[in-house]
């Protein structure tokens, strides 16, 4: 009855090893396509034996032997989101549950084993999100070290159950042992170039937990617009162009702590990133003499550069702002930022040019740029944050933390990159072939899922140090109105790939399984575009 | 702030300012540029509680004109979204009678119940000065262009108020056919997102709705004649179809906005759908002697296949009240017919050779002569006059393939036939960056030719073919987008050649667009006041 089948779709596990399909509906394949996991779990094991949920008696409950409860309120809100996610709005379909029919399955347990499930903390770098889940008569059982793997858990087995012909709902006898290959896995973006209402956001973090991504990369500030609205300075996004506006365009420290808590409710963490010293121009306009003052000829052209990493007053205002962010964000690591240094204006201005000759630096303004962010590296390392940098912080040699990730973003020369920064036993993070605000005609989702983190040559050791990857969808054509169907389901390869066993690589197959995902999508109110030709059972509602 | 203020503020600031307008230019663009526009900084304030549309009294259109009074209705609510949102009593704590504005539309010809047709006058005359507007037209389809620049013309300050300044419009569409394709076989679009598109189009003066409606892959359009055309070949027989009512309602939703819909019902090629509801009417494939189980085109060469589309036709007639029908004829793949030894048995009886290009213009011939008795005009795509010499004189054109369209235009037109130009429009090809600046910067009638082959070129087609579109994506990748073809349809060419100088243009057109619900996409970084608030 039962065959191992780690790597082929469902549809394939049950018709190889029974040749039969669901009893009454046999050559219905069609309702097979219902049940496609994404991503992959890493041991799976299917049944053609299938049993009946009934919304009236199927419940989702603490295992007896759990160390979680219903104190806890993490669990407790994910039981009912997956719930609704596998019945629908009960309260909309109040007449179809009259017809109700028993279920075989009367119960999901979830079952923490930890001492500690972590219902009031925040998943880490560190976190272990594994799970094993059995699906069985009369009851099928979650098994997970703490809550993080436990909702990992329940968003595969929401994956599980398909509506037959008759609108009822069905399992199949099940045995998933899952893990993820990597334990960051990103997406990142952009309010800054535009603004992303706060809806947005947190529909984005639904979207995320359905593909089991865990960090949400949030470059919160740059050039365009300073939407972070500071509580030390608040000048930052009050002043005129610090935010797009001062009240409609910012996130108040009450829209971040929902993000921050949203965020943790699925299992993501929320790295902010503060890039600097460039990528800073809307910072001048809140925080006098911070930005560099260019010149033109021998006077200031009324143009601002990079932070000006000359002055203390800098490394003050620094100072007190990463103390606030440490105590906003509370995930471990600060995302520093710390690419595309302009030197242009550094060179033209006269105090810049003195102080470089006086630090022998020459004529290599790089040497600055390290002599700026090493100084920031220690101010943030106080507040006992670790920090992530893009990669020409490393490049341009600066003395980093042992824990310090290094982002690698650069699509030329990318695997010597890897290579370069795991060959100095930094750990590294990949988001350079997964530029998503690069658009193009067609499929490209399978350009991201043909990517292997780890084809550079190195040693198993430098491997271990890539801990996993980033999608990156920069905000320079992407607001409210298409950042989702632009995101969504092209950011899902990337989550299978980070997820998945490395020889998941059947671009077919993963076809057939991210078609009925976007769906699965759709139905639960992303707007996800199509992959191609076809439809979903239930079209996108909103617009 | 905008939605802020205490509620006398907003209008005491409207007098100051008219008092000092001078000192504030604030002049509004207008999106697709009217031919000509003449505005000045002199501005008048506008007043919900005081602002009224009227018929002039040389009007042939009055109250009881379904199109006008319907615009009427709807361009008060796009002109102050504030006032229809609940946020208006503020202004009923006003220490000064606020002053009246009147805008008053008088059309030369009545035909509110008709539809617009390709010979539709929608040229109109618009003069704003203290109090009131003016808009005359000869045709209620020029009104509605008018209202919308009208509209267009209306700004609000940060306080909430609403301006407009005097100005002069002598407007005119440069080309008469100007439409927008969308394709619901390769993914079913509910029928909202079809009203959506619409009232889109409408803000940027398309008027023509080309309804690629069935295809390969499905065949929504729900047949009165042949029901089983969509139960059987449509993604799902309830939920993935056009009802008559469905297509009633697109169809009198396009009329109210001046939009003509023509459908198209593209064959021989691209009816992979048709057959599952139509036994018999596509061409059985053979592979070795044997029918393959596969199926090609519309068989060309059984009187069935001619009966079958007649009635269809006839169908097509009586639903759709469009003098124009889009008969498809691209990409017809020879290889079926090739196999088919009935279809070969009929090349020879006929002495097409082994040309099967005559074949296929031996069936668009057949098609398109039961287009014309039923007095209706066909559009075809360019593969039909690329094969055959013979065609309807009145046949329209109308050109897809990206390679060499200035050459296909010159033939086309030297060979006397109207052509719409849909080529370099394709905008369901998407890259990254600011790709309208492509489509802005087409110039239609740059073909070698005469002054009379310019003439035959009618207008254009933004096509947004289904491969990669539903209706998660559809509007953002829409909008702003199609709004550079718009203005390349409406527009002097002379006035609208510099893309750098419509950029700010299209960026607050597109901030209107969202104003007015609208999910337009970004044309770069930046932000508008009012941000889209749907998901």
């Amino acid at each position: 009855m039962y065959c191992l089948l780690k790597l082929a779709p469902l549809f394939l596990a049950v018709a190889v090893c029974n040749g039969w399909l669901f009893g009454d509906f046999v050559g219905k394949q069609k309702e097979q396509d219902e049940i496609s996991l994404w991503p992959l779990p890493q041991k799976f094991q299917s049944s053609a034996v299938a049993f009946k949920l009934s919304p009236a008696s199927f419940q989702i409950v603490h295992a007896k032997q759990s160390s979680a409860g219903p104190s806890c309120g993490l669990l407790e809100n994910a039981f009912r989101r997956y719930f609704e996610y596998i019945f629908g709005d009960l309260k909309k379909s109040e007449k179809s549950r009259k017809k109700v029919y028993d279920s075989d399955l009367v119960e999901l347990q979830v079952w923490v084993t930890s001492a500690d499930p972590e219902c009031d903390g925040f998943p880490s770098l560190q976190t272990d999100e594994s799970y094993e889940l059995s699906i069985d008569e009369p009851s099928a059982v979650l098994k997970a070290a703490n809550v993080w793997g436990a909702l990992r858990g329940l968003e595969t087995f929401s994956q599980l159950v398909y509506e037959d012909y008759y609108g009822v709902n069905k399992i199949n006898k099940t045995d998933i042992s899952d893990f993820p290959r990597f334990a960051h896995r990103g997406i990142l973006l952009d309010s800054s170039r535009h603004f992303l209402p706060l809806k947005v956001i947190l529909a984005n973090l639904e979207a995320m937990a359905m593909n089991k991504f865990n960090v949400f990369h949030w470059h919160i500030v740059d050039d365009q617009s300073f939407p972070y609205m500071s509580r030390t300075f608040p000048e930052l996004s009050q002043k005129r162009k610090g935010a797009y506006h001062p009240f409609t365009h910012v996130y108040t420290p009450s829209d971040v702590k929902m993000v921050i808590e949203f965020a943790r409710m699925r299992g993501i963490r929320v790295i902010p990133e503060f890039d600097t010293p460039g990528h800073t121009e809307s910072w001048g306009n809140g925080i006098k003499d911070l930005l560099t003052p260019c010149y033109s000829g021998s006077s200031p052209s009324g143009t601002f550069g990079p932070v000006n990493p000359i002055l203390n007053s800098s490394y003050d205002f620094m100072t007190q702002f990463f103390k606030e962010i440490s105590t906003v964000f509370p995930d471990a690591y600060i995302h520093l930022g710390g690419d595309e240094v302009d030197f242009r204006c550094w060179e033209s201005n006269p105090d810049i040019q003195k102080f470089m000759a006086q630090q022998g630096f020459g004529t290599d303004y790089s040497k600055l740029e390290s002599f700026y962010i090493q100084r920031l590296l220690d101010i943030v390392a106080a507040t006992k944050k670790g920090y992530m940098v893009w990669q020409e912080v490393f490049d341009n040699g600066v003395k980093l933390k042992d824990d310090t990730v290094v982002e690698v973003w650069m699509g030329n020369k990318m695997e010597e990159e890897l290579q370069n920064v795991t060959r100095a036993g930094f750990t590294t993070i990949l988001s350079a072939p997964w530029y998503l605000d690069y658009i193009s005609y067609g499929q490209d989702w399978q350009h991201y899922y043909k990517v292997e983190p780890l084809s550079f040559p190195g040693t198993d050791a430098q491997k271990k140090l890539v801990i996993g990857g980033e999608a990156c969808l920069w905000g320079e054509y992407v607001d409210a109105t298409n950042l989702t169907p632009r995101l969504w389901p092209r950011a899902s390869a990337v989550a299978e790939r980070l997820w998945s066993d490395k020889s998941v690589t059947d671009v077919g197959n993963a076809y057939n399984r991210l078609v009925q995902h976007r769906c699965r999508m759709v139905k639960r109110g992303i707007p996800a575009e199509p992959l191609f030709v076809g439809h979903c059972r239930q079209e996108y509602k909103g617009l | 702030m905008a939605h802020t203020g205490t509620h006398s503020q907003p209008v005491r600031s409207c007098l100051l300012l008219v008092v000092v307008s001078v000192c504030v230019q604030q002049v509004h663009g207008v999106w697709p540029l009217p031919q000509q526009l003449h505005q000045s900084a002199d501005r008048g304030c506008l007043s919900p509680q005081r602002f009224s549309f009227t018929y002039g009294r040389d009007s042939a259109a009055q109250t009881g004109c379904s199109v006008l009074d319907a615009a009427f209705k709807r361009y008060f609510s796009i002109i102050f979204p504030d006032f229809t949102k609940g946020s208006e009593n503020r202004l009923q704590y006003v220490w000064s009678e606020p002053q009246p504005f009147v805008v008053s539309v008088s059309v030369k010809t009545g035909g509110c119940d008709g539809y617009p047709d390709e010979d539709s006058d929608e040229s109109y005359n618009l003069s704003v000065s203290e109090g009131q507007a003016v808009l005359r037209s000869v045709t209620v389809w020029g009104a509605l262009r008018g209202l919308e620049s009208f509209s267009q013309l209306v700004y609000q300050d940060d306080y909430g108020s609403y301006f407009i300044n005097k100005t002069e419009i002598v407007d005119f569409p440069r080309f008469a056919f100007r439409g927008l394709l969308l394709d619901t076989s390769r993914h079913y679009l509910p029928l909202h997102a079809i009203l959506k598109t619409l009232d889109a189009m409408a803000y940027s003066k398309f008027n023509v709705f080309h309804w690629h409606i069935v295809d390969d892959p499905s065949f929504p359009y729900q047949s009165r004649t042949f029901p089983d055309l969509s139960n059987k070949g449509a993604f799902h027989p309830f939920t993935h179809i056009y009802t008559q009512s469905d297509v009633m309602r697109v169809i009198e939703h396009a009329r109210m906005r001046g939009i003509r819909v023509v459908p198209e019902f593209d064959s021989p090629g691209h009816t992979q759908s048709w057959g599952k509801g139509q036994p018999g009417l596509l061409t059985p494939c053979y592979k070795g002697g044997v029918p393959s189980g596969s199926f090609g085109p519309v068989d060309p060469t059984i009187d069935t296949t001619y009966k079958f589309m007649e009635s269809l036709l006839k169908e097509v007639k009586f639903v759709f009240p469009d003098s124009y029908v889009h008969l498809g004829g691209d990409e017809v793949s020879f290889a079926c017919w090739q196999s088919n030894p009935n279809v070969r048995k009929f090349m020879e009886k006929m002495g097409f050779g082994k040309d099967f290009t005559k074949l296929e213009s031996f069936y668009m011939e057949s098609i398109m002569n039961m287009t014309a008795a039923l007095n209706r005009t066909s559009i075809v795509w360019q593969d039909v006059f690329d094969y055959h010499e013979r065609i309807p004189q009145d046949t329209v054109l109308e050109i897809w393939k990206g390679e060499k369209y200035q050459a296909e235009l010159s033939r086309m037109t030297q060979a006397g036939h109207r052509v719409l130009l849909s080529a370099p429009w394709y905008i369901n090809h998407i890259s990254y960056g600011q790709d309208w600046r492509n489509s802005y910067a087409v110039q239609p009638q740059n073909f070698s030719g005469t002054e009379e082959q310019k003439k035959l070129v009618i207008g254009g087609e933004v096509a947004m073919w289904g491969e990669y579109v539903d209706a998660t994506n559809l509007t953002p990748r829409l909008w702003p987008r199609a709004c550079a073809a718009a203005e390349r349809l409406w527009s002097n060419e002379e006035k609208t050649l510099n893309a750098d100088l419509a950029f700010p243009r299209l960026e607050e057109f597109r901030c209107e667009l969202l104003r007015r619900g609208i999910q337009a996409e970004p044309l770069f970084v930046g932000h508008c006041k009012h941000e889209y608030d749907g998901l």
